[in-house]
């Protein structure tokens, strides 16, 4: 496939908000069943070593009319919650049979509560990701809720889930992330040739598809986009972040790449990057995905960290090693947790003396002229700040 | 969290004299005294410790000497006292969101302003900030903004959330564990005091003492008349509980001095005392959902008492501690009981959990109807409201209303707004009540 193929199945995918293609993933086999789950992370894998597709819930985008959904909202609550009830009472995520909701705020966190009240007849769980990085407390914490999602998914499917099948689902989920580690990898060095745009559709198309087959389209995007002939541009090296939950529309990642910056990394999907490598997939499952977590996991507003000097920390790693100029933090409206966090990082950024702008999105956002213009002339004052 | 204790304000010359029971004034004392233990801690010697009201560890922070600060405490003292607008832009214009919680706003536009607080004696930066993160994410924000502003020793402990609706030992053990291994020994670390699990187990049993008397003060609205307001009345009653004082014996004064005042109005059959006085008729009775606001609390309450409205029960007077539902402070296994009353506390509750309380209180206190007060700057009581609206409405056929404005930031208070909704949710139970009567239920 070329790129353009690619990147068109991608597109079919992220558009299908009726989720056809986990439709179609279940009635290939009898028995096969799908669980949603919401921003920031969860354990995929243990969805996965139960025979069960995961699916990304990531709102409804800029495609969806939120009628019934603003009914549960007031203004002053981020869009995601409300699209998503929308996709959920609009029958179209009649497709899943339960749903995940990671600790990442308390919008989400009530949301599981609502969820439990609106779908009775579906699995629903919140997820708790431990807040303390100790083996012997956050671990041990940590890995008991995992065991009881294993046990709650093992009792759906009417066989436990085994070690092996864990190790299994280990190994493939290695491969996908490696897959989007070289991906990003291959972005930074040659943003030209892998437009932000694209990648972003490449990880959404993770949202819906099995990792055994996100896997290879992922790696035959990366060779196909490499013989492409693009043209390179003078733009400015940007890492965009604070979209780690409610998703910026396709347009608006569209519009900073043409009002001239290349994003050479982001917060787009960060449970497929979540955990930063190899989990070893012959040990004791849920203990390495535990340590995998609490020792050697992506940053994001959501997390505490520890010590003063954390914070950042990530961010910084994410400008350095991608050889950024600026940041450009955009925030869905109402975001709580990427609002709060966002003055503190300023300040890690500041004092290392890199430029960075910010701007607020909805998930629906129409007016892109604004943003396109806030970026543009951010990328054109990091070119003569880089000039001078 | 949206919080309590405010103290009894003196009216103004030209206007009405304001109120007061003696359990009041007993409370006025407590928390100047605490603010001036605050301003000189650190010329005394003491460290200062800062924590928030939902899942506050009073008794083990008193088993260290800390002076103690609530920072919600704070800012809604600030709001009362209308100082809290200026120190929400003055957070704006330093960088922080209009979208964000005003708690951490005015926190932090009282810190830009020189950290003088709600008295007009200085507090100090705090040595230590016990995180305790029950019920709401942005505790955790707010803390690490103080952190990196700062400086200060930071420990987190961190409260699982009841997704499911209850408390697994897995939970349990995870709190324990911290309060063992990083809370206390960092406590120690900071105060230079040894950790005494008798000293905390004292305290933990004048909690209770404190515990039993608020809870037959908040139940005692299940009078008719009832004797006090459980929602504007509480936020007074649940201030020494829920902040700088539980496991002090001044708070067990404060409960049984007010626990009596409390009874004798029963006998008596009297209803609440306003800030205008006593409550002529009761009307209307309701519960509560939300925290109220602070900027224009007098207004607001005025619009509640000159309808002949009282609040039977609010889950604000929860957020502290969930007392009236059993729980109370273990001096047999203090560890444990202080990690059970951090996961129990109310916006800790996942919504099924939520709406079953709501819909209880409107039972046993036999209430008209329920009112939600939406604050903007709280998720965590605010995101799903509606939706509680409708399942208490569907599963109790009282009538529900839903009203908005924000705890400190005064540009969101509309008192007409409020005043019109609140009227034609009046009429709306007056209606009711008639169409019932019509049909013979009661
Ligand atoms: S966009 Fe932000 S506030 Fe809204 S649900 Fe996501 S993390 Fe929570
Ligand atoms: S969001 Fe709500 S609970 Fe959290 S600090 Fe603000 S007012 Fe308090």
């Amino acid at each position: 496939m070329n790129v353009k193929e690619i990147v068109a199945r991608c597109e079919a995918l992220f558009e299908d908000l009726r989720f056809n293609a986990v439709q179609q993933w279940k009635a290939a086999l009898p028995g096969r069943k799908a669980i949603g789950y919401m921003p920031v992370y969860v354990p995929h894998e243990i969805i996965h070593a139960a025979g069960f597709l995961p699916v990304g819930i990531f709102g409804g985008g800029d495609q969806i009319e939120v009628i019934q959904g603003d009914a549960y909202y007031q203004s002053y609550i981020c869009r995601i919650p409300r699209s998503t009830v929308e996709l959920g009472l609009s029958g179209r995520l009649d497709c899943l049979d339960g749903m995940l909701f990671p600790s990442v705020c308390d919008v989400i966190r009530n949301l599981s509560g609502m969820w439990q009240i609106m779908f009775k007849d579906k699995y629903v769980r919140y997820i708790d990701v431990p807040q303390n990085y100790d083996d012997a407390i956050g671990g041990t914490f940590y890995i008991s809720e995992m065991q009881h999602l294993r046990d709650d998914l093992g009792a759906l499917r009417g066989q436990p889930i085994t070690d092996a099948e864990l190790n299994a689902s280990i190994a493939v989920y290695n491969e996908n992330r490696k897959a989007i580690r070289d991906l990003y990898s291959y972005r930074a060095q040659k943003p030209w040739q892998a437009p932000t745009s694209e990648v972003y559709l490449l990880l959404r198309a993770g949202c819906v598809l099995p990792p055994e087959e996100h896997t290879p389209l992922v790696r035959a995007y990366i060779a196909a986009a490499d013989v492409e002939k693009r043209a390179r541009r003078d733009n400015a090296r940007v890492v965009m972040t604070g979209s780690f939950c409610e998703q910026p529309p396709l347009g608006l990642i569209k519009s900073i790449e043409m009002s001239g910056c290349y994003v050479v990394d982001d917060e787009f999907m960060l449970a497929f990057r979540w955990l930063m490598d190899e989990v070893p997939a012959d040990g004791n499952p849920l203990e390495e995905l535990s340590k995998a977590f609490l020792h050697r996991s992506a940053q994001s507003a959501s997390k505490y960290d520890d010590k003063k000097e954390d914070k950042g920390r990530y961010l910084l790693h994410q400008v350095k090693s991608r050889g950024a100029e600026g940041v450009i933090f955009a925030a869905p409206s109402f975001c709580d947790p990427a609002l709060l966090e966002r003055p503190m990082l300023q300040e890690v950024l500041a004092k290392q003396k890199i430029p960075y702008t910010a701007f607020k999105y909805a998930e629906n956002t129409g007016q892109m002229a604004p943003i396109r213009e806030q970026a543009g002339t951010f990328a054109d004052s990091i070119k003569l700040w880089s000039a001078a | 969290m949206s919080t309590p204790t405010m103290q009894p304000q003196i009216a103004p010359k030209a206007k009405p004299q304001v109120l007061k029971e003696d359990a009041m004034w007993l409370q006025k004392e407590m928390i100047n005294r605490n603010y001036h233990e605050l301003a000189t801690a650190h010329q005394d010697g003491r460290k200062v410790s800062a924590t928030f009201v939902p899942g506050n560890l009073n008794e083990l922070l008193m088993c260290f000497n800390f002076a103690r600060s609530l920072p919600e405490t704070n800012a809604l003292q600030n709001g009362m006292r209308k100082k809290s607008g200026k120190m929400i832009m003055d957070a704006e214009r330093d960088g922080h969101s209009e979208d964000v919680c005003t708690y951490v706003k005015a926190d932090l536009g009282m810190m830009l302003q020189g950290q003088v607080g709600p008295t007009g004696e200085p507090l100090p930066h705090p040595d230590v900030l016990l995180l305790s993160y029950t019920g709401c994410f942005t505790f955790m924000k707010w803390f690490e903004l103080i952190r990196q502003k700062y400086n200060c020793e930071t420990v987190m402990l961190h409260v699982p959330y009841q997704g499911d609706g209850k408390v697994s030992p897995a939970m349990r053990d995870y709190v324990v564990k911290q309060l063992k291994e990083k809370v206390i020994p960092t406590l120690e670390k900071v105060s230079g005091v040894k950790f005494d699990i008798d000293r905390l187990r004292q305290y933990m049993r004048e909690s209770v003492k404190a515990e039993e008397n608020l809870v037959r003060v908040l139940q005692s609205a299940k009078n008719r008349p009832s004797p006090i307001d459980g929602y504007f009345g509480a936020v007074y009653y649940i201030g020494p509980i829920f902040t700088a004082f539980r496991g002090m014996p001044e708070a067990t004064r404060y409960y049984d001095t007010l626990w009596s005042e409390v009874e004798q109005r029963i006998r008596e059959k009297k209803g609440p005392v306003t800030p205008e006085g006593e409550m002529a008729e009761e009307k209307y009775r309701l519960v509560v959902e939300g925290p109220p606001n602070w900027t224009s609390f007098r207004d607001f309450w005025k619009m509640f008492y000159d309808e002949g409205a009282v609040i039977v029960a609010s889950t604000y007077a929860k957020v502290g501690g969930v007392y009236d539902f059993g729980f109370r402070h273990d001096a047999e296994r203090p560890l444990e009981s202080l990690a059970e009353y951090c996961l129990g506390c109310y916006t800790n509750l996942n919504f099924p959990q939520r709406i079953d309380m709501i819909c209880k209180y409107l039972d046993e206190y036999q209430a008209d109807g329920l009112l939600i007060n939406s604050i903007k700057s709280c998720n965590s009581f605010s995101a799903g409201q509606l939706l509680m609206l409708r399942e208490v409405e569907k599963r109790t056929g009282k009538p529900a209303a839903f009203i908005e404005s924000d705890l400190v930031d005064p540009r969101y208070f509309s008192a007409a707004n409020i005043k019109n909704r609140l009227e034609s949710y009046f009429q709306m139970i007056k209606q009711k009540r008639v169409a019932q009567a019509a049909a013979g239920v009661h």
